[in-house]
């Protein structure tokens, strides 16, 4: 099993929670899954932009109660 | 593919502070080589101990001190840490303010000259705010 761990940035505005995420990804391990908390709506489709782009893997995004959760996993 | 980004600011105006922020840290967290030159009105925001919160010009300017933006200078800090984007003062717009670096904020690298940035700038893309 995957370490895991959440990362609250609701109420944040962009690029609030893509801040937090990358500093975040930046400590956890090779291998480590985190999860984004965002209500921005604009963070949550630019999130997975930035994640394929610096070549991680989004492993999904889903909306419960206007929370998006970005999955996404540090691969290098 | 990564790409030189150059952003020179010349205005104090708390929304092109911002957009400007937004503009340096994302473009620096996704592995362009940001350089940042703050000239004129930009520059005194960047003085030790100047508010987070710069002018508004206008109706969406007012709405981002309501709303939990993050603070431009915090997003400077950020691309500088976790993207090493390098911001610098224009050296002309120290001389007229009479800064030292020991003004400025400590993640601000070496005054440049306007030589410098735009030798550096001849291959990048070049946003002005």
């Amino acid at each position: 099993m995957a370490k895991h761990r959440t990362i609250d940035a609701r109420g944040s505005f962009c690029p609030g929670p893509l801040m937090e995420l990358i500093a975040a990804m930046k400590m956890a391990e090779v291998g480590e899954e985190i999860e984004i908390l965002s209500t921005d709506k604009g963070s949550a489709n630019d999130i997975p932009e930035w994640i394929h782009k610096v070549k991680h893997e989004h492993l999904g995004t889903e909306e419960k109660d206007g929370v998006w959760h970005v999955l996404v996993k540090k691969t290098h | 593919m990564s790409h030189r980004i150059s952003i020179m600011i010349v205005s104090g105006a708390i929304e092109r502070l911002q957009m400007a922020a937004m503009v340096a840290s994302v473009g620096a967290v996704s592995g362009n080589e940001v350089t940042v030159f703050l000239s004129m009105n930009a520059l005194p925001a960047f003085k030790k101990g100047a508010a987070s919160d710069a002018p508004a010009e206008g109706p969406v300017g007012t709405l981002l001190a309501d709303k939990k933006v993050p603070a431009f200078k915090k997003l400077f800090e950020q691309a500088v840490e976790l993207g090493d984007a390098k911001i610098h003062a224009c050296s002309m717009a120290m001389d007229i303010l009479g800064y030292v670096q020991e003004d400025i904020e400590p993640y601000l690298g070496e005054p440049m000259g306007l030589t410098k940035f735009l030798d550096d700038s001849a291959a990048a893309q070049v946003w002005s705010f």
